[in-house]
């Protein structure tokens, strides 16, 4: 049965998401978008509080969501539709990024590597990262959205890989205990004999080079990291060392159907606190009525602030889509990247129009207004630009392989 | 015709389950596939029926007159869920092979008309839209408010065309109207006809000819006229579906005093004059212009009677007028973009397919995602209906997005085909035509 609204055992874990953005990442926000590169040690009492709900990885309260499953499957005799881990991971990444989407890129042991352990990683390899911060290094200075284009190069020798080259915009790169490094066997095979290696900090060879100063998510700390003759032991391997030409790139890029809803939601939560913001101030001035029906007997001003918060509706309802169909297992890479390209793009619209709306003092740091505009750049671009999600769309609607579209 | 302790089922469920099994021995049906919900509707009959031969012969009858029988809320599951029932899979299955075989044929006829055709009209009637807006108690055959399903009912026929699905579906939303705010005696006394054997035209006309109409305020009003006891209508109303041939209008107009309410007016009334009104697009609807000069209609032709019981609500009128207006909107929009996507593979251009072309293939990727982003929209803006939860907000966020986005698509569409978009050997030119109602028009259709 058709029903669009958040499901009734997530609201639980909605309200607790939004009672950390109101009381843990709020209060905090400026100070650390103007403390660039200072850790924000508020955190670390917040990541013990997931890790103790957590207890193994995945989204917030897991462990609880599976026993839920159980008992719900039970009772349902498998028809029924599942709310599972990903719908509850995007609704509380909304809520979190509504509070600040640069800290909740850098709770403690919530990284983008955290997710590819658990996603494929071996019960050992699971068993001794599992509770440490790891990091996920893919792009290279000259390897960005063509990640099957990296150079950085591993070879085995006897009982240890080696490592060599650079890695750019590493999220968390200086703060995560491991990184998972995205290295290729055989740079003349291309795209299959990409792999991943855990590569723990302290690794002979593994150096941060330096941190980036950026536009924003400043309080997320985006490093450089060089890889010279950096050995790692052989089981560190995430996944086969087998080199299948027949698979190509599948297997690394499945993680993205399970991370781009996530970036989406990100996405999400930013522009509906820039919305709400926004209806705020101009409620404040009497610029905007509340009519919800007749929008454009108002001002210009709420005519576009309803138009802006239909586009924002629609990014969080093809978010969730594409999660709910992660957990009901039908595969939604397509609709993962419809999810993606929306969400970032709405979100950079909406936070710069409602900077532009609200004025002067939306522009200066005394809001956060200017903050969030900043913020929502990389939303449209990390995790697959607008323009590589759209590919994604277009290829599979139009029947066309990647040398037909480019 | 099966007989049951000496009653035939024709006898007892009336006039649609006699429609109905007409149309499940049809060959439309069978080339339709339409048998399987024909015949479900008609177990549903057949059930009602049996239920009235439980309680006694004339059972429906005993209620009070003046008792109304309204569709129930559902109640939902309480979980997130894109999965359709297997009654609206079946529905949604059996509207797309109509709106394929017989609207998307008649369209460009109806369109150069003006029009729609008789026989269209009378073939629409057999799929038994009515009959599932009308409560078993009075003689249909739904339960529930099913405002999810007529969602995607109105989808699915705006993809053979928008113009066709508004005419079909305006007795629909009249329908729906007197099932929702009629009294007993009116629901006994208007019903009936729109479950018989041939199609009957009505429609709920709330549009005014004014710039920045508010549907809220309609200038149309309704005073009393002291010498009957009734009531004299004056105002106008604009882009009436099936204008031409409805025999009843459900008319929104202002009491001062009171507030907005519906009132019952049929065609020939005198003080009534109604003139077809051909317009850019929308023209398989048969669009009209009423105007009322003292128009006088009696005294219980106020939907839901005068007391200060009438529940009646202009605000959930306009919701969800709005609801099915977006889903009319998704439907030509998805038909803009299954057309596209095999014409921008075939097209060769510098001796490639143009789709090979990124500023081609995004536009129809934007396409695919905004048509989804309008589906959503809408579908939760009628799953909140449905479960008679507030739905204001939701209805005007589908609104806003599907009058943006579904005319963009309809530009986009005409312009992926080039100068062969702008002639009439393609049906996007009249896609574009139609999408641009998005937004403008109120009422007519019900969700």
């Amino acid at each position: 049965m058709i029903n669009l609204e958040t499901p009734k055992r997530f609201r639980g874990l909605v309200e607790q998401a939004h009672g950390i953005a109101v009381n843990v990442f709020r209060p905090i926000s400026r100070k650390y978008d103007l403390a660039e590169h200072e850790y924000p040690k508020e955190l670390d009492l917040l990541a013990a509080i997931i890790d103790g709900v957590n207890d193994g990885g995945g989204a917030a309260s897991a462990s609880q969501l599976q026993k839920d499953d159980k008992s719900s499957s039970e009772e349902a005799s498998g028809s029924a539709t599942k709310n599972g881990g990903n719908l509850a991971t995007v609704l509380s990444m909304m809520e979190l990024c509504w509070g600040d989407v640069g800290l909740a890129l850098t709770i403690p042991r919530q990284g983008l590597g955290n997710a590819a352990v658990a996603a494929v990683g071996t019960p050992e390899q699971k068993a001794k990262y599992g509770k440490r911060w790891i990091s996920m290094a893919i792009t290279e200075p000259n390897a960005g959205s063509d990640s099957a284009a990296i150079r950085t190069s591993a070879r085995l020798e006897g009982d240890e890989w080696v490592l060599n080259g650079e890695k750019i915009f590493v999220t968390a790169g200086a703060r995560s205990d491991a990184v998972v490094v995205w290295a290729t066997l055989d740079a003349s095979l291309g795209r299959s004999a990409i792999k991943s290696f855990l590569v723990p900090k302290g690794s002979p060879g593994l150096k941060v080079a330096r941190l980036d100063h950026k536009l924003g998510i400043r309080a997320s700390d985006t490093a450089t990291l060089l890889l010279e003759d950096c050995r790692v032991p052989k089981e560190n391997i995430l996944g086969s060392a087998e080199i299948d030409t027949s698979k190509s790139f599948a297997g690394a890029m499945k993680t993205f159907d399970n991370t781009r809803p996530v970036v989406a939601a990100m996405a999400c939560g930013v522009a509906r606190a820039a919305v709400e913001r926004a209806r705020e101030i101009l409620e404040q001035a009497q610029a905007v009525r509340g009519n919800n029906r007749s929008p454009w007997l108002g001002s210009h001003a709420e005519a576009e602030l309803c138009r802006l918060e239909a586009e924002v509706d629609v990014a969080r309802l093809l978010t969730l889509k594409s999660a709910w169909m992660a957990d009901n297992r039908v595969p939604n890479s397509v609709e993962a990247s419809m999810a993606k390209a929306k969400a970032g793009r709405v979100c950079t619209e909406v936070t710069l129009r409602c900077v532009e709306l609200c004025g002067a003092a939306a522009y200066a740091e005394t809001d956060l207004l200017e903050k969030w505009a900043r913020d929502a750049k990389i939303l449209d671009i990390f995790e697959g630009t607008q323009q590589i999600q759209l590919l994604v769309v277009a290829r599979r609607l139009l029947g066309k392989s990647s040398g037909e579209l480019r | 015709m099966t007989k049951r302790r000496g009653f035939s089922l024709e006898q007892l469920a009336g006039a649609p389950l006699r429609a109905l099994t007409r149309l499940s021995g049809s060959d439309l049906a069978e080339r339709l596939h339409l048998r399987d919900p024909a015949r479900k509707i008609l177990y549903h009959g057949a059930r009602v029926g049996t239920q009235a031969i439980k309680a006694g012969v004339g059972a429906v009858n005993k209620r009070a007159a003046s008792d109304p029988t309204r569709l129930s809320s559902s109640k939902g599951s309480g979980k997130f869920d894109l999965t359709p029932t297997d009654d609206q899979t079946m529905m949604r299955d059996s509207m797309r092979r109509f709106a394929g075989e017989v609207l998307q044929t008649a369209a460009r006829a109806a369109d150069d008309a003006a029009s729609p055709a008789d026989d269209v009209l009378e073939q629409a009637h057999g799929l038994g839209l009515a009959a599932l807006a009308v409560p078993e108690a009075l003689g249909g055959v739904g339960s529930e408010r099913s405002s999810v399903t007529q969602a995607i009912i109105a989808e699915e026929l705006s993809r053979g065309d928008m113009g066709l699905a508004l005419a079909i579906l305006a007795p629909v939303a009249v329908v729906h109207a007197i099932v929702e705010w009629g009294t007993g005696a009116q629901q006994e006394a208007l019903l009936p006809q729109f479950l018989g054997d041939h199609f009957t035209g009505a429609a709920l006309a709330l549009l005014e000819p004014r710039p920045l109409f508010d549907p809220m305020t309609p200038r149309t009003g309704a005073v009393r006229d002291a010498k009957s006891g009734g009531w004299a209508l004056w105002g106008e109303k604009s882009l009436v579906p099936l204008a031409s041939r409805a025999q009843t209008f459900l008319v929104a107009a202002e009491v001062k005093g009171v507030g907005v309410r519906l009132f019952v007016v049929e065609r020939d009334t005198p003080g009534l004059s109604v003139v077809p009104e051909p317009s850019m697009g929308l023209r398989g609807a048969g669009l009209g212009h009423l105007r009322f000069e003292g128009a006088r209609v009696s005294d219980d032709a106020l939907l839901g009677g005068p007391g200060a019981d009438n529940a009646f609500d202009v605000g959930v009128l306009v919701d969800r007028s709005r609801i099915a207006w977006g889903a009319l909107a998704v439907g030509t929009s998805q038909s803009v973009l299954d057309y596209v996507v095999p014409y921008v593979n075939s097209r060769i251009a510098f001796g490639e397919p143009i789709s090979n072309r990124q500023s081609v293939a995004f536009m129809v990727a934007d396409i695919a995602i905004e048509v989804e982003g309008m589906r959503l929209l809408v579908h939760r803006a009628a799953s909140l209906v449905e479960q008679g939860k507030p739905a204001t907000r939701a209805a005007s966020l589908a609104r806003q997005q599907c009058a943006s986005k579904a005319m963009k698509i309809g530009s986009d569409g005409v312009q992926l085909l080039g100068g062969h978009g702008f002639i009439k050997e393609h049906p996007v030119e009249r896609w574009y035509r139609n999408l641009r109602a998005v937004g403008i028009f109120e009422g007519g259709v019900f969700a």
